[in-house]
């Protein structure tokens, strides 16, 4: 079975036939945590402006997975990289230790699980990348912020307050405004960790509602431990365990006629 | 067979959801064994002029018509509770459509039933002796694919399949031996319409034989049959 699985991941990429260029390619990425071993030799594609979910069980990687793709990390001592996350088109390793990781989180942005909105006022939460940027100008300040609480599906909601502070509003519109802040820089890719376990159904709706529109003008990863969730957000789908990518294809194959036994215990809730 | 595909020995977390799907399955199971009798009672009844027989086949498709219904509403609370995934929500979503063919097999063996009825106050045709052989090999379609359904035996199932072929060719030709009859002697044009419809029930029987196997090798493997029926090695 080992060898068998060895050989499978190799070859885990969706099919090749009708999907979008590109994005990133993650290429024997290992990752250690001290001693320890996290991911376990990852080989995947990302593929351009389409949502890929990262699921699987607690600690089986997924997390850390996401978290590379904006070095998140290397705040954390003692963690190694091996391996590459290259980001195309300029295809950059942004991985290396060469790569500057505020740059990298320049181009790619990232939602965490709970909303955590900066103790500023609705407008200044989305303005605050753009001023790190450099725009000083208040017309194009003024007009990117509005795009990207519109991007958010927040502004008609808060256009008349936008001098309030962002955590007066509700939970599911912390969370929208925490997606417009990370759009607001026109990152190349945005990363959810677990975005909506903090919310209630409704507005679970509305950021998944947010998640599938995002995918057209934005490459979208997102881990969730709802399935359904990633079967109703995502076009491909990963499923982790213990460190590996033990399965990766186009979500409604997966979730309906998985490949491997695992995925297919984990799915069905057959997990002992 | 089992290593290349997804196995269900393994229980579910929540124990309850495999009580309900074991349910589901012998639902589908005790419809099958009525269907079954019915098409081997309706076949008996007609070579032996048993209108009791009869009448009983008859009487049986209320148990089949509410089993039916137990399995909708078995199925649509599985789907609303436990959103099943992977071969949980094959085999759930296949029940529904496996219950359907049942339920359509047991229609048309009580068709045959009410015709073997009318049949028993006319004169016996020759054709009449072949009937019991097509009932033959439709009852042992069915009763295969019962049995791949219960075993998950795909290849048991693709067997099955094939065999629908041999079950046209039958047909076809009483069919044409049955025309010739008419023309022969327009006395019997009743019976022997009788008779082709019955040969028709008992083809659409394995034609229901063969809508199952299709599902079972899905139910199994995720995959659909979808080549022309003959052609497929």
């Amino acid at each position: 079975m080992g060898a068998q699985r060895a050989a499978t991941v190799l070859e885990v990429k969706p099919n090749r036939e009708h999907h979008p260029a590109v994005k990133s390619r993650v290429k024997d990425l290992n990752f250690y945590y001290g001693k320890s071993q996290a991911l376990k030799r990852i080989n995947m594609e990302i593929y351009e402006h389409a949502v890929t979910a990262l699921i699987g069980p607690s600690g089986c990687g997924k997390s850390t997975l996401l978290r590379c793709f904006n070095r998140m990390h290397d705040l954390t001592p003692d963690t190694h990289y091996e391996g590459e996350i290259r980001l195309y088109p300029d295809d950059v390793n942004i991985v290396s230790s060469e790569v500057d990781p505020i740059e990298v989180r320049m181009r790619i942005s990232m939602v965490f699980q709970k909303p955590n909105p900066f103790p500023k006022s609705i407008y200044e939460n989305v303005a605050y990348g753009l001023r790190v940027r450099g725009i000083r100008n208040r017309t194009e300040l003024d007009g990117r912020v509005e795009a990207a609480l519109r991007g958010a599906a927040l502004w008609e909601e808060v256009k008349d307050r936008l001098d309030e502070p962002g955590t007066a509003l509700s939970g599911g519109q912390q969370q929208r405004l925490c997606i417009a802040r990370a759009l607001a820089t026109d990152p190349e890719i945005v990363l959810f960790d677990e975005p909506t376990s903090a919310l209630d159904p409704i507005a679970t709706a509305s950021i998944e509602d947010l998640i599938i529109s995002m995918a057209g003008s934005v490459t979208v990863l997102i881990v969730t431990h709802n399935m359904q969730q990633a079967a109703r957000v995502s076009t491909y789908t990963a499923f982790m365990y213990l460190g590996e990518l033990i399965e990766y294809g186009p979500t409604n194959e997966l979730f309906t006629r998985p490949r491997q036994q695992r995925t297919s215990d984990y799915l069905t809730g057959r997990f002992g | 067979m089992r290593g290349q595909t997804e196995a269900l020995e393994h229980q579910h977390i929540v124990r309850a959801f495999d009580e309900e799907l074991a349910r589901l399955t012998s639902a589908i199971v005790e419809m099958g064994g009525l269907a079954e009798r019915q098409v081997a009672d309706a076949v008996r009844a007609l070579s032996e002029r048993d209108v009791e027989l009869a009448a009983r086949v008859i009487q049986t498709d209320r148990q089949v018509d509410a089993l039916e219904e137990q399995i909708d509403q078995d199925v649509i609370k599985l789907l609303a509770l436990r959103q099943p995934m992977a071969i949980d929500l094959r085999l759930i979503a296949m029940a529904l459509k496996i219950s359907n063919d049942l339920e359509r097999m047991s229609d048309y063996a009580v068709s045959i039933a009410k015709r073997s009825q009318r049949l028993t106050d006319q004169a016996e045709l020759k054709p009449l002796q072949h009937i019991p052989r097509i009932g033959q090999a439709c009852l042992a379609m069915v009763k295969d694919v019962l049995d791949a359904y219960v075993e998950r035996d795909a290849d048991k199932a693709g067997a099955v399949w094939h065999r629908d072929k041999e079950v046209d060719e039958q047909y076809t030709s009483l069919f044409r031996e049955l025309v010739t009859y008419m023309l022969e002697d327009p006395r019997t044009i009743s019976t022997c319409i009788d008779l082709l419809f019955i040969a028709k029930n008992l083809e659409r029987i394995a034609d229901h034989a063969t809508n199952i196997a299709e599902k079972i090798v899905f139910i199994i493997h995720g995959t659909e049959i979808n080549r022309p029926r003959h052609e497929v090695e």
